[in-house]
């Protein structure tokens, strides 16, 4: 662990006079596993797309290993080296696995059109370069077997495993995962949860994520940070939390 | 200085008729998404199909239901044949079948009722009155009476009866109206019925102007900078959209043509449309929708 | 014909790597470039290159650059007529103006004026999106025809307000005969498709597909959204405008700025429609259906003695009804296009002795 890689410094949303986010504060360490949970409408999402630039914040600054970002805009923050999947599957629907995967290095290519339509100059070892990288990151989260497929017909549990690879694909320094086990069983919450930790341990990614289950993420996750209607109420280990009376009134105590 | 009130008056009333197509287009869009592009054709087809009853010996108070009636089967068939098989379907896939569309009804409306230019009159003479000094055509008075009225009727249609405001309902949300019960086709019928109904309103007072013929139906191509100015959702939008395009586009016909060598109001309005969305991108009376992801 | 279609469609990099498939594709391929480029202007008929063959190489081109646009990139336009005018009136002026420019540069140069042009009319994308940025297309479309029947210096002065191509020739070759013309057309056109294709399968073409898919996602992935689609309009814009070059030149021979009126903007886009978005080929199978059927019902009228009946401006709005018809039939039962019909059949085809 060395500083914090991530910064939230407060920062307050608000939608048509609609508090989302108020006044939050809290920072991620190099190397962790944070996960972020509260009740629905709690505006976990929201902090997501703040950190992304989809949304401004009305007031507060987001801090990217040690350098504040004045102005965050998807793609700045996709250059810090920020890789991000989304609550409802945001895949490019018509198109294949492995384009999907690819599009996350774009960033990278530096060829020109011009280069791309005579195939020559940076191009071609280009090409070669992000088809290896892409080929390497499908086979680490086992879906070889769908790298053809289009997208779009793929059933869910697949589909957000390829846009985990997309976001991985140009090695992030930090991954905002939103809610990456939605909607799948507890065999599927548990392959997906030795990914998230093979990612963690073996490509060096600091982690965020939003997750429901209580349980996957007491058991996953090194630092929890609990939110309620935009606030920030419990942030600490995960026992830490567990005991918070405050937690336990906002989030645990109820059922959602 | 009295030219200038002149031009801009003039400017003014053409633009309350882009409004009147501009309306129809609005009701389609706000009760089902739909970018109807086929509503100039249906002005066209409107007004051809009143004008060749009328022509067949059918007074006006005949004529005028009969086509009513064309209408309202018209939009029952389009909502069982085209909209119904691509529900669900992308917005654009939806545009460009109102394109399609509008090539059949303009083709249907000169196959079966002719090429020819009709004459219309209403019996309204088109000469100049003077008010509060200034020169305004006595046509163009009633046209933007009825025009007045026509908005007047649909705002009480839209907020008192039970009709309205399943309409209303549908397009402030869909999926909640349905789950209430309210069906979208029944929905679809009637907003395309009314939207006939308007487009025979416009497509008559057009058609007194400026003869019963193919150009009818390029009126779209008015509305379309109408639309974007004012917001594709929003009947006030239309109007003051109509307004400001109406007026500028005269004015610009006017003051700058000369300078260019020729008439600017093919492109004028358009250009007037994307300059002001660049500042407003959300429209007049739009508001910008929070993306949720 | 399915080498062609399996060859040119995006995405199959899998299969095109394999081994035995790729020696039988090629060979199918080259031999149909043999046809294309070799068999066809030999046995060709001064009609059927003339009336056929030409205007549909040259508006299945446009459909490309309209594909790329549209059917890629994701972004509506209704103004591609104009950008063709663009390319017409710009070859025009630098055949005539700079006479020492060869025909493919000045084509070229051609191309990019109408790009420069497409970047600048792309700009309101950046900030408006959807119906909006489809309908404020019609813009250019108006513009740019206002601006070049106007504007008599486009036109030379010349009292009609017509171009026509100075000369078609190339390093001494003279290409105005009906095969000239088609040569000139069929190598332009199968070099700029091999161009599209490059860049519809690279990171260009990945990341046009993103955007149109979901734009949100693509910024997040790290898509320079802005300089992307500006960059669709431009390459978009650059095929449209070689293609009105060749349209003015190679098929009409004489041309004015109505040629490229809106009624060509919404063919162009029906030959995207019927031959099916994001596919190259398809805008082939579009322009001819576009191009053939009013010859198709012309021969019906002629076969059946029915010019008794029908009279051409009943034909006119009979073919009005039938675009009309088709596209919407289209969108309902195949919105992928013609393309994607053949190459399903194509499938069942290779499949057939196995199951009917």
């Amino acid at each position: 662990m060395s500083g914090a890689i991530l910064e939230v410094k407060d920062v307050s949303l608000s939608f048509k006079g609609i508090k989302a986010l108020a006044n939050l504060s809290f920072a991620v360490q190099q190397g962790e596993i944070c996960a972020l949970i509260g009740p629905n409408g709690a505006g976990k999402s929201s902090l997501l797309n703040v950190i992304n630039g989809v949304y401004r914040a009305n007031s507060g600054q987001i801090v990217f290993d040690g350098t504040p970002i004045d102005r965050p805009t998807p793609i700045g923050v996709a250059r810090l080296g920020v890789g991000r999947t989304f609550q409802n599957n945001a895949l490019f629907r018509r198109m294949s696995v492995l384009d999907n995967v690819l599009t996350g290095l774009t960033r990278l290519g530096h060829a020109s059109v011009i280069e791309v339509a005579f195939r020559v100059g940076r191009h071609p070892a280009e090409r070669r370069a992000f088809r290896e990288r892409a080929e390497d990151i499908i086979a680490f989260l086992e879906i070889e077997a769908y790298r053809d497929a289009v997208v779009g017909r793929l059933p869910y549990g697949l589909q957000k495993r390829v846009e985990l690879a997309r976001a991985l694909v140009a090695s992030p320094k930090l991954l905002l995962l939103d809610e990456p086990m939605a909607g799948m069983n507890s065999d599927e919450k548990t392959e997906l949860s030795r990914f998230i930790q093979d990612v963690n341990q073996e490509l060096g990614a600091t982690i965020v994520l939003i997750e429901h289950d209580v349980g996957v993420v007491m058991g996953l996750s090194h630092h929890v940070v609990v939110l309620d209607y935009g606030r920030k109420v419990g942030d600490g280990s995960p026992d830490e939390v567990r005991r918070n009376p405050d937690v336990i009134a906002a989030y645990l105590g109820t059922k959602h | 200085m009295l030219f200038f009130l002149n031009v801009l008056t003039s400017g003014l009333l053409a633009g309350l008729m882009y409004a009147m197509v501009a309306i129809g287009f609005v009701l389609i869009y706000k009760a089902s998404g739909v970018f109807n592009f086929a509503q100039g054709s249906m002005v066209l087809f409107a007004a051809l199909t009143f004008v060749t009853l009328n022509e067949h010996g059918l007074p006006f108070w005949a004529a005028f239901p009969l086509t009513i009636v064309v209408m309202i089967a018209g939009a029952v068939l389009i909502e069982r044949l085209v909209l119904r098989p691509l529900v669900n379907r992308n917005p654009n896939t939806l545009f460009m079948a109102t394109l399609g569309l509008s090539f059949v009804i303009e083709g249907l409306a000169q196959l079966l009722l002719g090429t020819d230019v009709h004459q219309l009159d209403l019996g309204i003479d088109d000469i100049p009155v003077s008010v509060l000094g200034l020169q305004i055509s006595a046509f163009d008075l009633f046209a933007s009476a009825i025009a007045v009225a026509l908005v007047a009727v649909l705002a009480v249609l839209f907020s008192k009866t039970r009709m309205g405001i399943s309409l209303r309902a549908v397009a402030d949300d869909t999926l909640a109206a349905q789950s209430i019960g309210i069906r979208l086709p029944r929905i679809w019928r009637i907003v395309w019925s009314v939207s006939g109904f308007v487009a025979l309103v416009a497509g008559l007072l057009w058609g007194a102007r400026q003869g019963v013929q193919f150009s009818l139906s390029l009126v779209v191509l008015k509305a379309m900078p109408v639309l974007i100015i004012g917001g594709f959702s929003s009947i006030p939008g239309a109007i003051v959209g109509g307004l400001l395009v109406g007026a500028t586009e005269n004015l610009a016909d006017i003051y700058i043509g000369p300078l260019v060598q020729g008439s600017v109001s093919t492109w004028f309005a358009y250009i007037l449309a994307v300059g002001f969305l660049l500042i407003r991108p959300a429209g007049l009376f739009g508001e910008s929708a929070i993306e949720r992801v | 014909m399915s080498a062609l279609v399996s060859s040119v469609q995006p995405a199959n990099l899998a299969r095109r790597e394999g081994a035995p498939l790729v020696s039988l594709n090629r060979i199918a391929f080259v031999l149909a470039l043999a046809a294309i480029y070799v068999v066809v202007p030999l046995i060709g008929n001064d009609y059927w290159l003339n009336s056929l063959v030409i205007p549909t190489v040259v508006m299945g081109l446009a459909g490309v650059g309209l594909n790329l646009l549209t059917g890629y990139a994701g972004l509506v336009s209704l103004g591609s007529a104009a950008f063709m005018s663009i390319g017409a009136f710009s070859a025009y002026n630098l055949l005539l103006r700079a006479p020492f420019l060869p025909l493919p540069l000045a084509l070229i140069v051609a191309g990019f004026v109408a790009a420069a042009a497409g970047v600048i009319f792309g700009l309101p994308s950046l900030r408006i999106k959807g119906f909006y940025l489809s309908a404020s297309t019609l813009g250019a479309q108006f513009f740019f025809e206002w601006l070049f029947t106007n504007f008599h210096w486009f036109s030379n002065n010349s009292m009609s307000l017509t171009i026509s191509a100075p000369r078609l020739e190339f390093s001494g070759y003279n290409l105005t005969s009906p095969a000239g013309r088609y040569l000139l057309v069929v190598v332009t056109t199968g070099l700029l498709v091999w161009l599209a294709r490059n860049i519809v399968n690279s990171r260009i073409g990945r990341d046009w597909m993103a955007i149109r898919d979901m734009d949100t996602a693509a910024a997040v992935a790290g898509i320079p959204i802005a300089s992307r689609k500006l960059l669709a309009y431009g390459v978009s814009s650059f095929f449209c405008g070689i293609a009105g070059a060749l349209w003015a030149f190679a098929y009409l021979g004489t041309a004015d700025a109505h040629a490229f009126d809106l009624d060509k903007s919404f063919q162009i886009l029906f030959i995207v429609i019927i031959g099916g978005s994001a596919s190259l080929f398809g805008n082939f199978l579009g322009a001819a259906f576009i191009v053939l059927t009013p010859i198709v019902l012309d021969l019906i009228v002629l076969w059946w003695n029915l010019t008794d009946y029908v009279d051409q401006g009943s034909l006119t709005n009979l073919l009005r009804i039938i675009f009309g018809l088709i596209i919407i039939l289209l969108l309902i039962k195949e919105p992928d296009g013609l393309s994607s019909l053949i190459g399903r059949l194509a499938r069942r085809l290779a499949a057939w002795p196995l199951r009917i």
